[in-house]
């Protein structure tokens, strides 16, 4: 083994292993904290190592029996053998001694994802320790994603981890009933991290590509870890709405709706794996909300134009995930679609019955929806009223510019 | 990432010969060697105390000094030490293993990145 082709291998290893790894570590030496140093500290012998020794075949085995010896000879120099002892226990036992290759390794993968997305820490802990232990990105880089200052996502995870600690959350994959319900919480940390990454909130850009990565690799993680439909859905909604970034934002960087993409923008193979993941999980006949707009989704990138496409079955979906899961979002995607269906007329009628429940006030897409079925119509002067009252409300500045372009277009209609 | 900690603590405290003090103070060059030998450690230097220091200014072309830091306060900025860590929890994690840690406290200071611009304040 030649030394470029060790060091190649060790960087590898670190992108694709130190988050098993890790999860590994953190079940034998019993905490995040002693886990992450016994990483650290197996990456660094394996630097000096592979390039001499070569590669072992179980980069993954190798690390974690390094990490493990480290840390228990610090124990043993720092006298801290009462501490270690519970660990020398399960060194006695010949099953612990070798890490198993196959299954349990998925099994710790599992345990890391499902602690950090505990329902008993704060939100935006959940996507701070995700982000970190789970998807391995650096303080500063999540802080920078996030637009917000380093110190603060590290207080973040810090007392994160001290929560996790004091509340003794056990280290496990919730089983049987439970399984679904905290699946729901992380699935809804890797779409909140994506959505973050897709649909900036504030700021200049429109999107951060980098976020909306690192949820795919997330979603691609637990579905190859556990067989969920649901996990299967968001996984290829995920797919499909990055397929149709490129056709999204114009060269200018603004805001291109559906109706106006160039089709051919979009990344035929990612709707291509999309469209197979949608199919395998349809087989389960278990459609939940993340699958049902997977399948929105998948009518709208099979549709040669956006008057060609499959109105009647994107109304039949909403009308599903309706029942579901409602929300006055969802609502205001189906008065849409009838609009598409049965005419603007048919569409306003339904989507001023949702702005009438008052839950759309503060909801710019909703305005702005009103305001095109009503230039639509003809109704040029309520159109404006609503275009303006979009325009008050959102603070992203590409999306305000979208709604004054269609606020001139409309003056010079 | 490169960062600095500076350790800051009271030294009519640090120094009082109680046994706490004194068992921190003897911890710290081991503690050093184990950063050392993982690799951590890039720098570690303790600080003589404040009333030792001069302060120096350039004005005008004209060099100025005082005795000492100018701000008196009960806690003395008393070494530093330089680590290797992959981010700043990381780094936080091994300044918590500073044995100075349990009588003062600790600033966590990343070295700046010159390829990047500078701070607009």
């Amino acid at each position: 083994m030649t030394e470029p082709g060790a060091y190649i291998a060790l960087e590898a290893a670190y992108r694709t292993e130190a988050f098993r790894v890790r999860a590994t570590l953190i079940r034998l030496l019993g905490d995040f904290d002693t886990a992450e140093e016994a990483l650290h500290e197996a990456f660094a012998v394996a630097a000096d190592r592979w390039p001499k020794e070569g590669v072992p075949s179980n980069p993954y085995g190798w690390l974690v029996s390094v990490g493990r010896f480290k840390t228990i000879d610090h124990w043993r120099r720092e006298s801290r053998l009462a501490a270690a002892l519970p660990v020398f226990a399960a060194f006695a036992e010949p099953a612990a001694r070798e890490p198993d290759i196959r299954g349990p390794i998925e099994d710790d993968a599992l345990r890391l994802i499902f602690t950090c997305c505990h329902p008993v820490l704060p939100a935006d802990a959940r996507i701070a320790l995700t982000l970190r232990e789970a998807a391995g990105l650096t303080t500063e880089e999540i802080a920078r994603a996030y637009l917000v200052p380093a110190p603060t996502i590290g207080q973040r995870i810090v007392r994160a981890k001290a929560k996790i600690r004091e509340a003794k959350i056990p280290y496990e994959t919730p089983a049987g009933d439970e399984l679904s319900a905290r699946l729901e919480t992380v699935l809804k940390v890797v779409y909140l991290v994506f959505n973050e990454g897709y649909a900036a909130t504030d700021g200049e850009t429109l999107m951060r590509p980098d976020l909306c990565a690192e949820a795919v690799r997330l979603g691609r993680l637990v579905v190859g870890l556990l067989d969920e439909p649901e996990a299967q859905g968001l996984l290829a909604l995920m797919l499909l709405h990055e397929a149709r970034r490129s056709a999204r934002l114009d060269a200018a960087g603004d805001l291109v709706l559906l109706e106006n993409q160039d089709r051919s923008l979009w990344d035929r193979k990612r709707i291509a794996e999309a469209n197979a993941i949608i199919a395998r999980a349809m087989a389960r006949r278990k459609a939940g909300s993340y699958l049902l707009q997977a399948m929105i989704a998948s009518t709208h990138v099979k549709a040669p134009s956006f008057e060609r496409t499959d109105w009647p079955r994107i109304v039949l979906l909403y009308d599903a995930l309706d029942r579901i899961e409602p929300s006055p979002v969802v609502a205001l995607n189906k008065a849409a679609a009838l609009a598409m269906r049965d005419g603007a007329e048919a569409g306003l009628a339904a989507l001023d019955a949702v702005i009438a429940t008052g839950n759309l006030d503060d909801y710019p897409y909703a305005h702005a929806a009103r305001a095109d079925l009503l230039q639509r119509l003809g109704r040029a002067s309520a159109a404006r009223a609503s275009f303006e009252r979009a325009l008050a409300l959102t603070h992203q500045r590409a999306e305000q510019r979208f709604l004054m372009r269609r606020l001139e277009r409309l003056a010079a209609e | 990432m490169r960062y600095v900690c500076l350790i800051y603590f009271d030294p009519k405290k640090a120094f009082d010969g109680s046994g706490e003090s004194n068992a921190v103070l003897a911890a710290v060059g081991p503690h050093d060697e184990a950063l050392k030998a993982k690799g951590q450690l890039v720098f570690a230097q303790a600080l003589a105390m404040p009333a030792e220091a001069m302060t120096v200014q350039v004005r005008d072309g004209k060099m100025s000094v005082t005795d000492g830091p100018f701000i008196e306060t009960k806690e003395m900025l008393g070494g530093l030490v330089v680590i290797e860590a992959l981010d700043l929890n990381s780094a936080a994690q091994i300044a918590a293993g500073i044995p100075f840690a349990q009588l003062g406290s600790i600033e966590v200071r990343p070295v700046p990145d010159f390829t990047k611009a500078r701070p607009k304040l």
